[in-house]
């Protein structure tokens, strides 16, 4: 039986106070007048201005022409800028709760095809699989809370701009998708998914408990189990591919990408396994997990990398097949990445494929604990900055910044996901007896 | 050995109680055997199928590509359609030899060399495609990067069809490599067995001198995890680029970015479905039913179904996503496929490629050999018409209607596509007879943790 430390309980309850500072200051120094954005800008430009002062020389004839006319253009461009500034905080919370969110999902996923697979390793992990999933319905919640909540609360600020009447009343192409990008089908729809995946995940649960305290022999709970996991694959299939249009691709709703859904989840997956492989070295590391040796860990790396090769080998299909045929409707997607993140648009690739690819091919590397602990660092912030690309240019555009709002947000749901998988690690044996399959999996060697 | 403690539960992969010597003896009886009637009339079958498409091919070769049925708007119809249906059948033999051995499934070992066997003779078939659809196939070999004399002309690399080039004769490459590695342990069996000198001499050949010492064996098995793993994502990325033949265009119906993952979706679907057809009869013919047992049959079948629904998810993917893009053309692509003149072949397409995999839920029809082979043929079938409903109903109706058209096969066509399945068979009956068509290291490797007589000594707790 596990019990969370103190310092363990305090250490996460801090991380969700300092979030909490971090996110109020956050929407504390978002909302900026429209006077204070204009400011903004003539100084921002004044500095560009002072680099490339040439140039500036050149076109100035042609700019105080221009420049009655530009009044109203600027005052345009100042509010534009201003709700940009005012997503911030709210996009901010979405892409880390996003990544929480997604991370017990790839969880749940995983664990549902080792269970549909009957893996003979895998069982003396599925009391970690099973702790860490814990975190989808509140994490799946907070991010529909966040979605709708950015709507109702304040002014202009929400993260899905087709939720804002009033760009939707001037903007025929969103007009045409209402039927499906709506607030309530888009809330009905997450009740749906929410529900499903909560259902699967509480009487998956419930059976591998059960398991536990059955006669040796009786396997009627395995049975169950595996029949719902089977049932949850479908349903899964489903709803993420439905689930990523609905919480991420309808963030630029003008932008569809049939590839999208895989997309999404072939990232979820490898943080997933990600996230089982730091929590077991952690609880083996404290001495619990004394059946998992390093093959399992071995497994688990080798996971991490064929679902980075995975994840790249989506990445690169979605990309490059738009980036060859070059239709105007589809490219802006990666224009817009491309020129405003730069950096973490192909930096996030060197995280998520390039280094993992190097140093999780060597077979010795992966049975070493702070290696893979090392990779999924890595891994893991490849993955929030993943998400951070997918989210941040549909709603703060050019202004994006990984500050006090991004970080505060990340510790607040960090900590909150510590504390929910902690909490359920303590709930039942860390050891599951009654699996069919256990002791083949105590006994794994690769 | 603890290490290979095995859960009681599982069920034995092969069946009867064999020995080692059982498994040499059954393996190696239809290579030493003398072929009897019935083969010789399939073989005969063939080879007329075969002598036929190859008459077709020189016909076509000879007189020009107007023989077939394209026109100035669809260029692609029957040569890409089979050309594609088979790459995607040649998909099933690397997965089953690579990926499951990747995920260390023991009932990959009796299937391994028949599914290899086939991949490579179905390579075989698609690779003609490329070579007999242009229209100066004698300039074949300017595709290559080689120096010449054009002032050293080159390729441009930026055409998918350039890529396929390369990804096809990589991937024929290295699942010959593959599987002749796998063969050299047989071959030695087959060698070391034979009484005719001259049966000795070719196997000696094949086995290039193979004597199972440890450390060959230690190598051995390195090679072929090094090579499955390369293998895997070869096989990705082989039916990638064959995607990416459409996905990179501006076609309305082919630029869509799934196509990458669901034509490898696809491909091992049609692959499974045609081993699955194979196996069944094989297993009959050469009295393997102990090693190719109902439980691979069943797995088999389980692939088949999830890869199927995959497939469906993806349909259902293009079909939303068509109409949310608002893309006018794109809608109409997808409403043509449904209700234009093509309408019975994108019917069956979804009938045989979306229904049919989704009985394999059912244990008395998925443990059925004679419903699973059945649904092998028939998914098959719906794959070839899936290949062809994304290749004619694209093409026949796109953006400008006055080059609507439609596409008509001439026999030549058809002639040339059964020529292929003429000398599929002609290749794989002469390995039946030839090759040892199960793996026999790899059965004894599993026969004392999974086969059914050790599996009741130790539950006699005997041993």
């Amino acid at each position: 039986m596990y019990t969370i430390s103190n310092r363990l309980k305090t250490f996460s309850i801090i991380l969700i106070v300092l979030g909490v500072l971090g996110v109020a200051y956050g929407f504390m120094t978002s909302h900026k007048s429209l006077e204070e954005v204009k400011t903004m800008l003539v100084e921002e430009h004044a500095h560009e201005g002072n680099e490339t002062s040439v140039s500036e020389h050149v076109e100035g004839a042609e700019n105080t022409v221009s420049n009655h006319a530009d009044v109203a253009h600027d005052d345009g461009h100042a509010i534009h800028v201003q709700e940009q500034l005012a997503k911030r905080p709210w996009s901010a919370m979405y892409v880390s709760a996003l990544f929480f969110m997604t991370i017990a999902l790839g969880v749940l996923a995983f664990y549902a095809i080792q269970i549909a697979s009957q893996a003979g390793w895998a069982p003396v992990l599925y009391r970690v699989m099973e702790a860490i999933s814990a975190y989808l319905l509140p994490g799946a919640i907070i991010v529909i809370l966040l979605a709708v909540g950015s709507h109702y609360i304040g002014h202009h600020n929400e993260i899905f701009i087709w939720m804002n009447p009033e760009v939707v009343a001037d903007d025929k192409l969103i007009q045409n998708k209402s039927g499906y990008l709506n607030i309530t089908a888009f809330l009905i729809r997450a009740i749906i998914f929410i529900a499903g995946w909560s259902t699967y995940r509480y009487f998956a649960r419930k059976f591998s408990i059960a398991q536990d305290n059955a006669e040796p022999g009786d396997n009627r709970n395995f049975k169950k189990s595996f029949r719902i996991a089977a049932g949850f694959l479908v349903f899964f299939m489903y709803t993420e591919s439905i689930m990523s249009w609905d919480w991420i691709m309808s963030v630029d709703p003008h932008w569809f990408s049939t590839l999208f859904g895989w997309y999404v989840f072939s990232g979820m997956i490898v943080g997933g396994i990600t996230v089982i492989a730091m929590v077991a070295i952690y609880l083996k590391g404290k001495g619990l997990l004394p059946m998992v040796n390093n093959s399992h860990i071995h497994d688990l790396a080798k996971y991490m990398f064929g679902f980075s090769i995975f994840w790249a080998y989506l990445w690169f299909s979605q990309f490059m097949l738009i980036w060859y045929a070059n239709i105007p409707e589809e490219v802006v997607y990666f224009v817009s990445r491309i020129e405003d993140y730069k950096l973490l648009f192909f930096g996030m690739l060197v995280l998520n494929f390039v280094f993992p690819f190097l140093i999780l091919m060597n077979s010795d590397n992966k049975r070493v604990p702070w290696f893979v602990m090392m990779g999924g660092v890595v891994i893991l912030v490849g993955h929030y900055i993943d998400l951070f690309v997918m989210i941040m240019p549909a709603t703060v555009g050019d202004r994006w910044y990984i500050g006090i709002p991004e970080i505060g947000s990340v510790l607040l749901f960090g900590g909150l996901f510590l504390l929910v998988v902690l909490t359920s690690l303590t709930k039942a044996p860390l050891a599951p007896k009654g699996n069919p399959f256990i002791k083949e999996s105590e006994n794994f060697h690769y | 050995m603890a290490s290979h403690y095995e859960a009681p539960i599982r069920r034995p992969l092969v069946l009867g109680e064999k020995s080692y010597h059982d498994v040499s003896v059954d393996i190696a009886k239809p290579v030493e055997g003398k072929a009897n009637k019935s083969w010789w009339i399939v073989f005969s079958i063939s080879l007329a199928a075969f002598l036929w498409g190859i008459g077709c091919i020189i016909y076509t070769i000879s007189t020009g590509i107007g023989v077939w049925g394209l026109n100035k708007t669809i260029g692609w119809a029957w040569d890409i359609t089979n050309f594609v249906w088979w790459v995607g059948i040649g998909h099933a033999g690397t997965l089953i030899s690579a990926v499951l051995l990747l995920f260390r499934q023991k009932w990959r070992m009796a299937i391994n060399r028949s599914a290899e066997a086939m991949t490579i003779f179905a390579v075989i078939q698609a690779g003609l495609f490329p070579l007999i659809h242009m229209g100066r196939p004698w300039l074949g070999y300017w595709v290559l990067p080689i120096p010449n004399q054009f002032g050293s002309l080159w390729v441009n690399f930026n055409s998918p069809l350039l890529w396929d080039v390369f990804a096809i004769s990589t991937y024929l490459s290295v699942s010959l490599v593959f599987w002749w590695t796998g063969l050299l342990p047989d071959f030695a069996m087959i060698r070391d067995r034979a009484v005719k000198p001259f049966q000795k001499k070719i196997y000696s050949l094949l086995a290039f001198g193979w004597s199972g010492r440890a450390k060959d064996w230690q190598r051995f098995e390195e090679v072929s995890l090094v090579l499955a793993g390369l293998a895997t994502p070869l096989v990705l990325s082989v039916h990638t680029i064959v995607s990416f033949d459409f996905a990179t265009s501006i076609v309305p119906g082919w630029h869509t970015t799934i196509f990458p993952p669901y034509f490898v979706a696809g491909a091992v679907f049609s692959g499974f479905a045609m081993v699955n057809t194979l196996l069944i009869i094989m297993r009959k013919v050469v009295s393997l039913e102990d090693y190719i047992t109902i439980q691979h049959i069943e797995l088999m079948n389980i692939v088949i179904m999830i890869t199927g629904s995959i497939v469906g998810v993806a349909y259902i993917t293009e079909l939303f996503i068509a109409w949310y893009s608002g893309v006018e053309y794109e809608q109409y692509a997808f409403l043509n496929r449904a209700t234009g003149p093509y309408w019975w072949a994108y019917l069956l397409m979804m009938t045989c490629n979306v229904f049919s995999p989704q009985f394999m839920w059912f244990k008395k029809l998925r443990t059925s050999i004679m419903f699973s082979f059945f649904i092998s043929i028939v998914v098959n079938v719906g794959m070839w018409f899936e290949r062809f409903v994304i290749i004619v109903t694209s093409l026949h109706r796109d953006y400008m209607p006055s080059a609507w058209t439609m596409f008509q096969p001439t026999f030549v066509d058809i002639g040339i596509f059964i020529g292929t399945i003429g000398f599929f068979f002609v290749l794989f009956l002469l390995y039946a007879r030839t090759f040892p068509v199960v793996s026999q290291a790899e059965v004894k490797a599993i026969l004392k943790s999974s086969g059914q007589r050790y599996k009741r000594i130790r539950e006699s707790g005997e041993s």
